[in-house]
């Protein structure tokens, strides 16, 4: 079995590190370089910066950011936000990043997928999906941040995003964000045993016993925010956990 | 640290920004360049990558810069080719059709067995940090590994991997579903590596900084 990754994620609004409850109500952390630096640190395995509104205003510090996270860090950086064009894409990469997330554009243009990977490779293209339960069993993807309805189905859209060229799926359960409840596993489960690509599962990390169960629903990686943040865990402690809990991650 | 310059090949594709910074942060003085001249006249090179075979030759075509990276291979000086880098060191590769690579290290880069040896599917592509182990009768003393422990986790992320025709150039593996994946390999002056040391984190820095430091060949 691979070893399972453990992702620090920061979404970010402009300039600063943002926390919200599924996706809504945002608190402003601060700057998020220094964040990123002590995940690095601390043995994150990647990184993933999202700009939550950036789909609302157009994007915004994102290039910025990530020129001053890959100055410092040496581990993967994933970056989502705003993104609408290959240019987009380029300039991001160039900046530092090793792959770029999108939602909103790609579910409003599913052929932006097919032009990211040709041009970059399906590795540098990780599909978003932030999904809301709408009745048990079916999900639905939803964009600009959380707020708009696409009318998608989270399971279909993710074997449609594979077969147009996504990589990596990043799987934020919107019902679950901030709550601290645990992950989403029937969600979870839905859409790893439909894809072949890794899956991020995203939202709803409260503590350490939430690890193994969404690792056996298919998960490839962890993503984890507030938990960080607020130093309620730290990177070390979540890789100790997980090996207690008996999912494979890195030795660090 | 070690002083050493370092030029890094741009041929429009690639993680140039993260391979300077690695090279940086070893203390290496960095130059970026797709002309074949500063190729010609490199120290060390190191032949970044990340994309499709396809486009990494056609970026490199396109550049002119087929014989100069073959012509530096030869000279004895030291060129590290980092994923799809190493790729495109072999002759052929099988990504979308088949495509003739640089010929450097002789070898076919194929799919990743899409089925664990215990027949069960798995990832594709294969994204994340796994164990680096010796291969079979190779050693790591005197290469970049040298102060490397077997068992170390470094990142990967592709879905093609380099086979080689002559084993004895094989330096690590890295084991994905039962399958012992090449993930570092050498012959005389020029080292490949699957896996991305500039974003393998202290022990990847580590790894470059053993290169960087390696007498001339």
């Amino acid at each position: 079995m691979s070893n399972v990754r453990l992702i620090a994620r920061l979404d970010v609004k402009g300039p600063n590190l943002i926390k919200g409850v599924h996706l809504e109500g945002l608190r402003v952390l601060g700057p998020p370089h220094e964040f990123a630096q002590r995940y690095y640190e601390q043995g994150a395995d990647e990184l993933i910066y999202i700009d939550i509104v950036a789909s609302l205003y157009g994007r915004s510090k994102l290039t910025e950011i990530v020129r001053s996270a890959a100055h410092d860090v040496f581990v993967p950086i994933t970056v989502g936000g705003g993104i609408r064009t290959v240019d987009d894409v380029r300039e991001l990469l160039r900046a530092g990043a090793d792959k770029v997330a999108a939602n909103t554009a790609v579910v409003r243009r599913p052929q932006l997928i097919t032009d990211i990977a040709r041009r970059f490779g399906s590795q540098c293209f990780v599909l978003s999906i932030e999904a809301k339960e709408q009745a048990p069993g079916r999900w639905e993807v939803f964009t600009d941040g959380g707020r708009e309805r696409s009318g998608v189905d989270v399971v279909e859209w993710a074997q449609r995003g594979v077969a147009l060229g996504a990589g990596e799926i990043l799987l934020t359960s919107i019902d679950r964000e901030g709550t601290r409840k645990g992950f989403d596993l029937a969600l979870t489960r839905a859409v790893t045993s439909a894809v072949r690509v890794p899956v991020i599962a995203s939202g709803g990390y409260g503590d350490s016993s939430h690890l193994r169960p969404v690792v056996d629903a298919g998960a490839a990686a962890i993503a984890v925010a507030d938990a960080f943040h607020f130093k309620r865990t730290t990177m070390p402690e979540l890789r100790a956990a997980a090996l207690q809990a008996g999912v494979t991650v890195r030795r660090v | 640290m070690s002083g050493s310059h370092v030029t890094v090949v741009d041929y429009g594709l690639g993680n140039l920004y993260s391979v300077r910074r690695a090279c940086e942060s070893c203390g290496a003085v960095v130059d970026v360049t797709s002309d074949a001249g500063r190729i010609a006249d490199a120290e060390r090179l190191v032949l970044p990558g990340v994309g499709a075979f396809e486009d990494g030759m056609s970026g490199i075509r396109e550049r002119g810069l087929v014989e100069p990276l073959q012509a530096f291979a030869g000279s004895g000086r030291p060129l590290l080719a980092i994923c799809l880098g190493m790729q495109m060191l072999a002759d052929v590769s099988e990504e979308f059709g088949s495509h003739e690579g640089l010929g450097i290290i002789r070898g076919r880069v194929v799919p990743i067995p899409d089925l664990t040896t215990s027949g069960l599917p798995h990832n594709i592509p294969r994204v994340g940090w796994t164990g680096l182990d010796a291969a079979e009768n190779a050693t790591w003393s005197g290469s970049p590994l040298r102060h490397t422990s077997p068992g170390t986790a470094v990142y990967l992320v592709h879905s093609y991997h380099f086979v080689c025709a002559d084993a004895s150039q094989l330096l690590a593996v890295s084991d994905y579903g039962g399958h012992a994946i090449a993930s570092a390999i050498r012959a005389k002056n020029v080292v490949g590596f699957q896996f991305h040391p500039e974003r393998s984190g202290p022990e990847g820095l580590r790894i470059l900084s053993s290169w960087l430091t390696d007498a001339m060949a």
